[in-house]
């Protein structure tokens, strides 16, 4: 009993201690196995896994530049930068996106067509990449995200930097905005700064023309970043550069004062050239937009309703609005029957109203006919008859060269995108548009300045230069200078030479042209521009020379003209534009100026008064001369 | 009987007692337990807050409970073994109806200010159980079919309440460890044998009853690029780490992995993730060491047991033990699927390690009583 007892007893415990040893040597087998799957790891596959684990670890980051600063040419901020709490996201592969997104939408009702974006952005999304979920957010909105923070995971708040117009609409063509980078905007440029979601580009203006100077180089900082993408600590850091401030060409008081003056029209444009420099000193579109709007992100129904403005705001007529320069243009037919020696300053051609080429009449403006007249005379007194004949006479080729030569029918260098060439018509034109060969009665329109010929205002500023210094080949000019320390921006010493080519005109014809302009205000078809708004005689140091133009919209028919219907009668939109140009002062002429008043009827009365108001203003100014005014306000 | 008395040592007295305790084996215990506070003060990014500090302590007390335990005579855990499966039942019972819910599970219940997880007392209660079974059989008895049925019934109990929670890991340890002892205990080869081809029928059926991201799980286990930035995430940023960590590691507290966040559950299962990438495979065949050391005493001191019962018990403990360790590392190399097993002392947890080192106070007990009489008791 005992026997059996012990016995079973070590019976059990003999099979117990067997099949414990194994137990006991299948478990030693599976940790070897754990031991061999350590060395596989650990020793055999350990370069690829640190790779992995660094490319976890470090990310790049780039330092987005600020953007250079723009003002005026006596230092007045156009465009500057101002902090910019943005709400940005990111997320692990999308995961939770739907929700973030629902709950960023009850905190900042972001909308349905932001929500679809950021969501497609959120799935996109590698590697802990953000996306901006909302701009310029208000203190009110920074405390919402940061009170529901634990409720938002992968959503910060960033400081980053906006652009603000501190001139708004006043400025809004020359500055233009910025916009997010588009694929148009990275088209030959490798920046890697472009692919930030934050970065901005300038899309009109001077924000485009000056973008690869005003951005800046970008920075970059190597950083530690834990699994949902937070930065820990900086490992490395280089400095980027900030873009270049730029000083613009622009008066802004005057710009103020153009603007101001034309106001009352409902659609226009000004330009202000320095005759020796180039420099533009106003320009002005009327009307504008405020371009606050694009930089804080415009709404659909504003960009709707900007674009479909009979008005065109977002257009800047001063340089890509095109219309027949008319009457405006007569200095340039004078000048080709001058050099091609068809007329010389005695030649007197005659007026009786009109003039027929086979069985087509030409009508002088004024219907009794002016009689005879010199160029000077012709000039002054605008006749359509005289310039007819005087087209005639230098024909068509003669004009288009010296019409290109004072700047008609090409783009100038001014830079800033969307500049329109304008038509200057030749021969070659016609063959190639139309297939038919050029006629006389397209010299007679051309002649003065109608027909197929159009330009923009800034054109008529231009020529208007070139014609006031004598014949040098100036070009407008935007950017006065441009420094990247802000310290180090201030304008170049006034100069009085033009450095610009000869245009190789006859300088006797120049002066005989700049003649007729004077008589024009003078004793001429702006003679009413002899005394200021109140009525005084102008200054003599004020005394300036201009040319008026009526540009015709719509033909007036012959039956028409016979029921009596004049310019009052029809719609706006049909109605003339009015032109001016001009230039002073007489002696020593320094500052060029084109108006036109979109359908403003009569060139004289409509657009010479505002011409004339913003060239005494300009000449009273003197900007060019004028250093000290950036100096004042530079030191502020 | 006679002989029996001649043949029994005097009683050993309370200095014996003392002495019989496996001192080697406490020590290599609490080295493990400070691996497990280096660990843990590493994943805190380098501060004792929150776990490493309440780890030592909880390990403290943990030792003196292992130590007291020691002392307690076999004879009473024979008389308890079935009034503590009785209760870790009834608290399973009470987890799946009433239990705190934390990581998609329902593991834990709240009692006052403790927070105790059921699932590990019902380790320790299965082989308590299952050892006083056997103990009170003869050996033909223990081959028989039939008598392998209510152990079985032992098994099966806790691993259905389990899978309901669902713990997969717990359920797993129990069989397997339940089936370890069932296999030393004598039970006959073709019963595993039967056992085994009627689990892998069953897998269909349990498939069935798995939870989504369980078998999101088993299938990322099985493809673990099928969704590297997913589910596979957890496995595939462990290996990462493990494998950064090269022969020597990244060094004290410079783990990238770890304290950038890669890494899940860095603290609980995946410490030893965290411990491998800063110590290298030097620190990783360092702890798995001293883990095949705790099993080599383990087996001793079942070998060396005069009686079935501490045999068992201690046998039991220390295959819970290899199992704890193997699943744990295994799942963090990405050698099976994520199952929520914690790696023993080092992983933070407070019940996990009551219960091990009270596990570890019987294994030591069993020493300690190695010749004692114990009435075959049914």
């Amino acid at each position: 009993m005992i026997q059996r007892f012990r016995k079973g007893d070590g019976e059990r415990s003999g099979l117990f201690t067997r099949r414990t040893l194994l137990l006991g040597g299948a478990q030693a087998v599976l940790l070897s196995a754990l031991a061999g799957r350590l060395y596989q790891l650990q020793v055999l596959e350990t370069q690829r896994f640190a790779t992995l684990a660094e490319e976890n670890r470090i990310n790049l980051r780039l330092l987005p530049p600020s953007r250079g600063l723009i003002f005026d040419r006596t230092g007045q901020p156009l465009a500057i930068n101002r902090n910019n709490f943005r709400a940005m996201a990111t997320s692990d592969r999308g995961r939770g996106a739907e929700v973030l997104v629902d709950r960023l939408d009850q905190i900042l009702n972001i909308g349905e067509v932001e929500r679809n974006r950021l969501l497609r952005e959120l799935r996109r999304s590698r590697n802990a990449q953000q996306s901006v979920v909302r701009e310029n957010l208000g203190w009110e909105e920074v405390a919402r995200l940061e009170f529901n923070a634990p409720d938002l995971p992968g959503v910060f708040i960033d400081l980053g930097q906006t652009r603000d117009y501190p001139e708004g609409e006043l400025m809004s063509h020359i500055i233009g905005y910025t916009g997010r980078v588009s694929d148009e905007d990275l088209a030959g440029r490798d920046d890697p700064v472009l692919q930030l979601a934050t970065m901005r580009f300038g899309k009109k203006g001077a924000e485009r023309s000056l973008e690869d100077d005003l951005r800046g180089r970008a920075g970059a900082v190597q950083v530690e970043v834990n699994s949902v993408g937070r930065v820990v600590r900086e490992l490395d850091r280089t400095e980027g550069q900030p873009g270049s401030n730029a000083l613009l060409t622009i008066d802004l008081d005057l710009q103020r004062f153009a603007a101001e003056r034309i106001k009352e029209h409902q659609s226009g444009s000004i330009v202000v050239l320095d005759v020796i420099t180039g420099d533009v000193l106003t320009m002005v579109s009327t009307p504008g937009f405020d371009p606050n709007t694009f930089a804080r992100g415009i709404t659909q129904g504003e960009w709707r309703e900007l674009m479909e403005s009979p008005e065109r705001p977002l257009n800047n007529k001063a340089i890509n609005g095109v219309y027949p320069p008319g009457s405006t243009y007569k200095m340039v037919t004078a000048l080709a029957a001058l050099e091609s020696k068809a007329i010389d300053p005695w030649t007197v051609l005659p007026c009786t109203g009109y003039l027929t080429l086979g069985d087509i009449r030409f009508h002088c403006w004024l219907k009794s006919g002016h009689g005879g007249l010199s160029v000077v005379q012709a000039i002054a007194q605008s006749c359509d008859c005289f310039f007819y004949e005087a087209a005639r006479r230098a024909g068509v080729d003669r004009i288009h060269e010296v019409a290109t030569k004072l700047g008609f029918g090409r783009q100038s260098e001014l830079g800033l995108p969307g500049e329109s060439a304008g038509l200057q018509p030749s021969r070659a034109w016609k063959q190639e548009k139309y297939s038919k060969p050029w006629q006389q009665g397209d010299t007679f329109n051309l002649g003065i300045g109608q027909g197929y010929m159009n330009c923009t205002p800034l054109q008529l500023a231009i020529m208007t230069a070139r014609i006031a210094n004598g014949g040098y080949e100036v070009q407008p000019n935007l950017l006065l200078a441009k420094a990247t320390p802000r310290e180090e921006l201030s304008p170049p010493p006034p100069r009085e030479k033009s450095t610009a080519p000869s245009l190789r005109i006859n300088p006797q014809n120049m002066a005989l042209v700049r003649e007729g302009m004077i008589q024009v205000v003078a004793a001429g078809t702006a003679s009413n521009l002899r005394v200021d708004a109140s009525g005084k005689l102008l200054d003599p140091a004020l005394r300036f020379a201009g040319k008026t133009g009526t540009a015709q919209v719509k033909r007036i028919t012959e039956r028409e003209r016979d029921m009596g219907i004049t310019q009052y009668q029809l719609p706006w939109h049909l109605r003339h534009h009015a032109l001016f140009v001009c230039w002073g002062p007489v002696e020593n002429a320094r500052y060029a100026c084109a108006v036109i008043v979109e359908h403003g009827m009569a060139g004289g009365a409509t657009a010479g008064p505002i011409g004339r108001d913003v060239l005494v203003e300009t000449m009273k100014r003197d900007p060019s001369r004028r250093v000290d005014r950036f100096k004042k306000m530079a030191s502020r | 009987m006679t002989s029996l008395a001649v043949g029994a040592p005097a009683p050993v007295g309370f200095s014996e007692k003392i002495w019989r305790i496996n001192w080697g084996l406490a020590l290599v215990l609490t080295a493990i337990a400070a691996i497990g506070v280096v660990a843990l003060y590493s994943a805190a990014g380098g501060r004792f807050e929150p776990w490493a500090a309440r780890h030592a302590i909880r390990f403290g007390a943990a030792f003196a409970l292992m130590l007291a335990v020691a002392l307690i005579h076999p004879k009473v855990w024979l008389t308890l073994a079935w009034p503590i499966y009785v209760a870790a039942m009834l608290l399973l019972v009470a987890v799946d109806v009433a239990g705190k819910t934390g990581m998609g599970a329902q593991r834990w219940l709240v009692i006052g200010p403790m927070q105790i997880q059921p699932s590990e007392i019902t380790k320790v209660a299965v082989i308590l159980v299952l050892a006083r079974y056997y103990h009170g059989l003869r050996k033909e008895e223990s081959a028989r079919f039939l008598y392998a049925l209510p152990p079985l019934a032992v098994i099966l109990a806790p691993v259905a309440l389990v899978m309901v929670q669902p713990d997969l890991g717990t359920a797993m340890m129990v069989l397997l460890g339940g089936a370890a002892l069932l296999f030393v205990a004598g039970v006959r080869l073709w019963m595993f044998l039967a056992a085994a081809v009627a689990a892998v029928g069953c897998l269909p059926i349990a498939w069935s009853f798995m939870h989504e991201y369980q078998r999101k799980r088993v299938l990322t286990f099985l493809d673990p690029d099928r969704d590297p930035l997913g589910a596979g995430y957890h496995i595939t940023q462990s290996k990462i780490a493990i494998g950064s960590g090269g022969l020597f590691g990244k060094g004290f507290l410079k783990g990238t992995q770890s304290s950038l966040n890669f890494l899940p559950e860095k603290q609980t299962d995946f410490i030893f993730t965290t411990f491998v990438e800063e110590w290298g495979m030097v620190g990783a065949c360092v702890l798995l060491a001293l883990f095949a050391l705790v099993l080599v005493w383990g087996f001793s001191i079942a070998l060396r047991s005069q009686h079935h019962f501490g045999r068992l018990v201690a046998l039991g403990v220390t295959v819970m033990m290899f199992l704890y360790v193997f699943i744990n590392t295994a799942m963090v190399m990405g050698l099976l699927p994520v199952v929520g097993v914690p790696l023993p002392l080092v992983s933070n947890g407070g019940t996990a390690m009551l219960s091990v080192m009270f596990a570890c106070g019987l294994l030591i007990g069993v020493n300690v009583y190695r010749d004692a009489q114990l009435p075959r008791t049914r």
